[in-house]
């Protein structure tokens, strides 16, 4: 277990290429924090300076309040789990998940004891004795696991460990891994560029763009109170939708309608909106003029234009939707408004 | 379209029983060709073996024929173990023994030589590792015929003539080596890498534990290739070898026909049957690795 904490860690590589600005946060206990956003935004990078795999340019990393910023990534008590398995090849499953403890002088009956122990956690007692080569990409992945999970280190460090397999696979990896990580209660940072594998298994998301930090902060808070517009449209399939307005008496006003009665400023601002916060009106409310219906089964997305802005809306399946003209209301409560340039929430 | 397509399965569906029984004129020419060519290559083999099965004399008299002699027991016994020269040690097995030495020898010390090489360049945040590699890479334009005066001072001033380390050590630094195994460490993924580290194994651990491992095809085709160069080198064992006792096969052989004490026939016979013997460990050695060696080349293990 462990409690790791950043301050300001920078990076730049030596092609002098930023790669992360100073950035500060703290995960504590147990915690499972998953680090999201586009790829090229520095996800991996951090994740490696955690790890020891790359030079911290500037600031402090402590894990369990030790300094950790000069120590060898084998003595950092640390597990990853790379993108493409990084198994050894040559090695049978078996040696692979023992590797780490034989190199750490760990006696033969307890590294026969805890790959047993692994294996039977991952179901792959069968396999022990085959190569890499000869499992699925979900074996192999869990075989990964396992040589992660065998050192009982302090902290794990997953970078992009699903974006290999097939969607299903990638689903029940998911809840395996969650569920892993809950039953072995181990803090752990996990790099991923999908929203969904964020917002399922995270206590807290990170979520960063271009080498910063845009927000932290609970699934929950990352959904309904993004802290800018870049949060907003990264976050959630279909995005938030984002529509100018005009800020004007205290009211925030859509195409002359107003859609939230009690606002502070003046002057243009951005309304973030969820699909599913937007509910058809019987009349009153906006003019939404839908193009295209997305039937999904469960629920039926409307894409379409308010005014001459794009915008969609989630409604229940048993509700007909045909292209053409509705009448729509935003829930007042579930409005989020940000900095018309800045992007930033108010 | 499908019509058509539907025609040409059906054509060869029932083409298929017909063709066993027809002959397939273009595999008779394939073969014909491939059994020419293979005969032509074999011959002056076959033209050797011939000579070492009848007496000298009849190698003077009539030069190659067709007979086949007896004499092949006899001349196998005076190859092998009949010393020739002057110091009396000079036995074909001694010969074959130092030529084993050689070959070996040279194999592994380049294939040594050239994995740490490479392992540094590739591994090593080294200030000039690609200039180190390009320096090492100019010594192909300087093979072992261009620097051989100063090579050979070099070994007689530290006394290493008519030693192994004289006939081996100077011809191990090798560049060929070196580049194939740099291409090949290029290629191991970067993750192998970080998860050794983190696994805790040291730069030392993740050679002899994952990268030797790694490259054991990559070995067996390195030794296949330096071990028949070696064992075929003939210009530096006649440098550094004066003593008899350290001759190798290739060099040994020329000994022989030399010898001419009085009137004496030169023994064709005892010379050609130890071309033979010296054709043989390179041929063994590339059927035995050539398993590997495809292997190397088509399977992707990393
Ligand atoms: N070794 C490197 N040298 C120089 N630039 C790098 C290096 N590794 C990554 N970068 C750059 O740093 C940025 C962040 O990369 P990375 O952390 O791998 O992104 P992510 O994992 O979020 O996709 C990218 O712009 C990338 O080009
Ligand atoms: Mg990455």
């Amino acid at each position: 277990m462990a409690q790791v904490s950043l301050k300001n860690i920078r990076k730049v590589y030596p092609n002098g290429a930023e790669a992360l600005t100073p950035s500060s946060f703290d995960i504590g206990d147990g915690e499972f924090v998953v680090l999201v956003g586009p790829s090229g935004c520095g996800k991996s990078t951090l994740l490696r300076m955690v790890a020891g795999l790359e030079e911290i340019t500037e600031g402090e990393l402590t894990i369990n309040g030790r300094v950790m910023n000069d120590v060898d990534p084998a003595d950092r008590d640390i597990a990853m789990v790379f993108q493409n398995y990084a198994l050894y090849p040559h090695m049978t499953v078996r040696k692979n998940i023992a590797y780490g403890l034989k190199n750490r002088k760990t006696p033969k009956h307890v590294i026969e004891q805890k790959v047993a122990e692994a294996a039977a956690m991952l179901n792959l007692n069968e396999y022990l004795d085959r190569k890499p080569s000869q499992l699925s990409g979900g074996q192999r992945q869990r075989v990964a696991m396992g040589r992660a999970i065998v050192r009982d280190p302090a902290l794990f460090l997953f970078d992009e460990p699903l974006s290999n397999l097939d969607a299903k696979l990638r689903n029940q990896m998911r809840i395996e891994i969650k569920a892993l990580q809950r039953r072995l209660g181990v803090t752990s940072i996990y790099v991923t560029h999908d929203q969904v594998e964020a917002m399922t298994m995270a206590d807290r998301i990170i979520v960063m763009n271009a080498g910063r930090i845009e927000q932290i902060g609970t699934p929950a808070e990352i959904y309904h109170r993004p802290a800018s517009t870049f949060v907003a449209s990264f976050m959630g399939a279909p995005p938030m939708n984002l529509v100018q307005a005009r800020l004007d008496g205290g009211r925030v006003m859509i195409n002359g309608d107003t859609v939230l009665g009690a606002a502070e400023g003046s002057g243009a601002v951005t309304v973030g909106i969820r699909p599913e916060d937007v509910v058809l009106a019987a009349d009153g409310g906006l003019l939404f003029h839908v193009d295209l219906v997305e039937e999904l089964g469960a629920h039926r997305l409307l894409h379409g234009r308010l005014g001459d802005q794009e915008f969609t809306i989630h409604v229940g399946k048993d509700i007909e939707a045909i292209p053409g003209e509705v009448r729509v209301a935003l829930k007042a409560d579930a409005i989020n408004l940000f900095h018309p340039e800045t992007g930033k929430a108010l | 379209m499908t019509e058509a397509n539907a025609g040409a399965i059906d054509r060869t569906t029932t083409a298929a029983p017909r063709r066993k029984r027809r002959i397939r004129w273009s595999a008779v020419v394939d073969h014909a060709v491939l059994i020419v060519g293979s005969l032509f290559m074999m011959l002056p083999l076959l033209m050797v073996l011939q000579m070492t099965t009848v007496p000298d004399v009849e190698v003077i008299k009539t030069g190659p024929s067709l007979t086949i002699g007896d004499q092949l027991p006899v001349n196998f016994e005076k190859a092998m173990f009949e010393a020739s020269g002057f110091s009396g040690q000079n036995t074909g097995l001694n010969m074959l023994k130092n030529s084993f030495i050689l070959g070996i020898g040279f194999a592994l010390g380049k294939i040594l030589i050239g994995m740490m090489a490479a392992y540094a360049i590739v591994y090593f945040r080294m200030r000039f590792a690609s200039l180190a590699f390009w320096v090492i890479f100019t010594t192909l334009l300087l093979p072992l015929e261009v620097r051989i005066l100063p090579s050979y001072e070099v070994v007689q001033k530290l006394g290493m003539l008519n030693t192994y380390q004289g006939l081996i050590i100077p011809l191990i630094a090798s560049a060929t080596a070196t580049f194939f195994f740099r291409q090949f460490f290029r290629s191991v993924p970067e993750e192998l890498v970080e998860a050794a580290r983190i696994d805790g194994a040291g730069p030392v651990k993740f050679f002899i534990d994952i990268l030797v491992p790694l490259s054991r095809t990559m070995i067996a085709a390195m030794f296949i290739i330096m071990f028949v160069y070696g064992w075929n080198q003939y210009l530096w064992p006649t440098m550094i070898t004066t003593e008899e006792d350290m001759f190798t096969l290739v060099r040994g052989i020329k000994q022989i026909t030399q010898v001419l004490e009085g009137n004496r026939i030169p023994e064709y016979g005892r010379a050609n049957l130890l071309a033979i013997i010296a054709i043989i460990p390179p041929v063994l050695v590339v059927i035995f690795f050539q398993n590997w060696f495809v292997k190397g080349l088509t399977e992707s293990d990393k």
